[in-house]
């Protein structure tokens, strides 16, 4: 949040009042966040393991698409390859620090989007209302018809293979979920008399979604948004395991799971580390968005 | 009763058609030529054309989206490419094997996920929430399909407990309820119920915490009743919302199983979307989605219309 300087005119220092009101607000929950060991032991592991794979080419890893033959499906704990190769002999720890830079942008980013478009169709929904609101909300519940595996499938299944195409179909999933949200939450605060003052001096509908309903209602959706994350890596990996998603031999934990599964009555429990990593990362988000809740729920 | 339940019909009916025009557009949207599949190679033009009269590819679209819903009513979802055998066929005997899997981790995952919210919501901020909370946490965090390689691994490839894919002995695919065929449903039946596992265990945590704070727990309490008479009413008034949250989890079993149908080699209707995707067997890919989402509605219904049942606000609202 921006500071506004002193010497706004009027119109902005009426902004400024709920403004300074909500860097209190923020300030009170992260300093609770910070508090609670489990929610900063989750940040932590997760902080790991964005910059290990924002930094992988710095690491000093083995190349993460090499492979030889002579050296398939290593064992944990051979010496130069601590944990494994996969079974085209390539190095394990590599391709699982390489694989998060993918796998982590294809459940991300779903979210992130979702979102925006998300956030901007609830907040016109729920602002404008009537005729629009019930255009908006009664197409939203078409997509609440299909479960949520099965329309991230279908699209993806309809579009073809592909990182592009599975990110598509993860949005449109979660678009639907966080526009209901925005909804219920714009609704609840459209009457209120702040917003009232602020049509009463002259702002447009525009500014007023803008300033001052945008700031009220973003808190819950982003809580909301976050607890989507670990659904969304769980469904991102899982596309690409059915073979929807990546396409060899760009490292990605889904993938590399499903071209590890032949290789279970081998080396089992090296095929099993890509979902170790989905997993770690999934219950990270969880229990953080989870801490994250709790810390904003100032009432307790 | 009857009133609410006509309403709810009437409002299913519009969401019905929509979900019918995704499942047509659907295939719209897949690039190319639908007649990729039966068209060879080297085709002429006109043979091009003629098969694309046949099949009804060059009328408008709305047209195309009348007569495909006019013939779906009547239970005709085409063939599938692959096998040329009905699709409505095919995917309801896929279904059944859904069905049964989904029961299976039903009665697994709603059982377990109701004691562990019970004794969690009771015993509230004690270790044994905490032990149960984590168990719920991991059963929504943990990818499915993954947990389902390492229950192979476990049980199938270091103990050689149980098999590790298929439906039943030599690949059969006609279910029984034997152990020859049941030693099958154990891993994928464990691997689907916990999610709702994790997801009723959160829910009714929460429903037994809130009644438990309520002032009438009090009361009883006050009057003398035993702690057991107390629980009776916890379960008494967090059976609805329990309930409504218990029959979309059944609904989501029966319509994202594609990723362990696909890990233990189940013949449902997860493991036939699979083959559909990729042998770009539109028809089939079409009709299995339209069934799946036509199952997932009518169940939210039922869900509806139990729930008012048993609750009698909820009709009112």
């Amino acid at each position: 949040m921006s500071e506004l300087p002193l010497s706004a005119t009027a119109d902005a220092a009426l902004q400024a009042a709920p403004a300074t009101k909500a860097r209190g607000y923020w300030a009170t929950v992260g300093r609770r966040i910070r508090r609670d060991k489990v929610s900063m032991a989750c940040a932590l592991v997760l902080l790991l393991i964005f910059l290990s794979a924002i930094l992988a080419p710095w690491l000093g890893l083995e190349d993460p698409y090499k492979g030889s033959m002579i050296r398939r499906l290593r064992h944990i704990g051979t010496v130069g390859y601590p944990l494994g190769t996969d079974e085209l002999g390539r190095d394990m720890l590599a391709r699982l620090i390489y694989g998060g830079r993918l796998s982590l942008v294809i459940g991300i980013l779903p979210v992130i989007l979702a979102f925006c478009i998300g956030t901007s169709l609830g907040l016109v929904a729920g602002y404008v209302g009537g005729k629009l609101n019930t255009a908006i909300m009664r197409t939203i519940d078409v997509f609440y018809a299909f479960p949520s595996v099965l329309l991230a499938i279908a699209i993806s299944g309809a579009l073809g293979a592909g990182i592009l195409n599975s990110i598509v179909s993860l949005t449109v999933v979660f678009v639907p979920q966080i526009t209901r949200v925005a909804e219920s939450v714009t609704t609840g605060v459209r009457n209120m008399d702040f917003v009232e003052a602020a049509r009463a001096s002259g702002a447009g509908p525009f500014t007023i979604m803008r300033v001052h309903i945008l700031g009220n209602v973003l808190g819950a959706i982003f809580v909301y948004a976050t607890s989507l994350i670990s659904v969304s890596m769980i469904l991102a990996a899982g596309l690409s395991f059915l073979g929807l998603g990546t396409k060899p031999p760009e490292p990605e934990w889904g993938l590399m799971l499903n071209t590890l599964r032949t290789a279970i009555y081998v080396n089992p429990w090296v095929a099993a580390l890509p979902g170790a990593m989905i997993f770690a990362v999934s219950i990270c988000f969880n229990l953080l968005s989870d801490g994250l809740r709790s810390a904003m729920d100032i009432r307790n | 009763m009857l009133a609410y339940i006509a309403r709810r019909i009437v409002y299913v009916i519009p969401i019905v058609i929509s979900v019918a025009l995704v499942c047509f557009l659907l295939v719209h949207i897949t690039p190319g030529d639908p007649l990729v599949a039966v068209l060879p190679a080297d085709a002429s033009q006109e043979l091009a054309a003629q098969l694309r009269a046949a099949y009804g590819f060059d009328r408008p679209l709305p047209v195309q989206f009348g007569l495909w819903l006019l013939r779906a009513l009547h239970g005709d979802l085409g063939n599938s490419i692959a096998t040329g055998r009905p699709v409505l066929a095919e995917v309801m005997r896929a279904v059944s094997n859904t069905v049964t899997l989904a029961i299976a981790a039903a009665i697994i995952g709603f059982t377990m996920g109701i004691l562990l919210g019970l004794i969690a919501g009771y015993f509230r901020e004690t270790w044994i929430d905490k032990v149960a909370t984590s168990f719920a946490i991991a059963g929504v965090s943990v990818p499915h399909y993954w947990l389902g390689m390492v229950l192979v691994i476990i049980f199938s490839v270091q103990l050689n407990w149980l098999p590790a894919v298929g439906a039943g002995p030599n690949g059969s695919n006609s279910w029984a309820w034997d152990w020859a065929h049941l030693q099958y449903l154990v891993l994928p039946a464990i691997t689907t119920s916990v999610i709702p596992m994790g997801i009723v265990t959160r829910t009714v945590r929460a429903l037994t915490g809130d009644i438990l704070s309520q002032d009438f727990v009090e009361a009883l309490r006050a009057k003398g009743l035993h702690e057991t008479g107390v629980f009776r009413h916890v379960i008494k008034n967090a059976a609805p919302t329990a309930l409504a949250v218990m029959g979309l989890q059944l609904g989501y079993m029966l319509g994202g199983s594609i990723l362990i149908e696909t890990v233990f080699s189940w013949p449902g209707s997860g493991f036939l979307l699979n083959s559909a995707i990729f042998q770009r067997d539109l028809p089939l890919l079409q009709g299995t989605i339209l069934i799946l989402a036509l199952f997932f509605v009518f169940l939210n219904l039922l869900v509806d219309i139990a729930q008012a049942a048993i609750d009698p606000r909820i009709k009112r609202g």
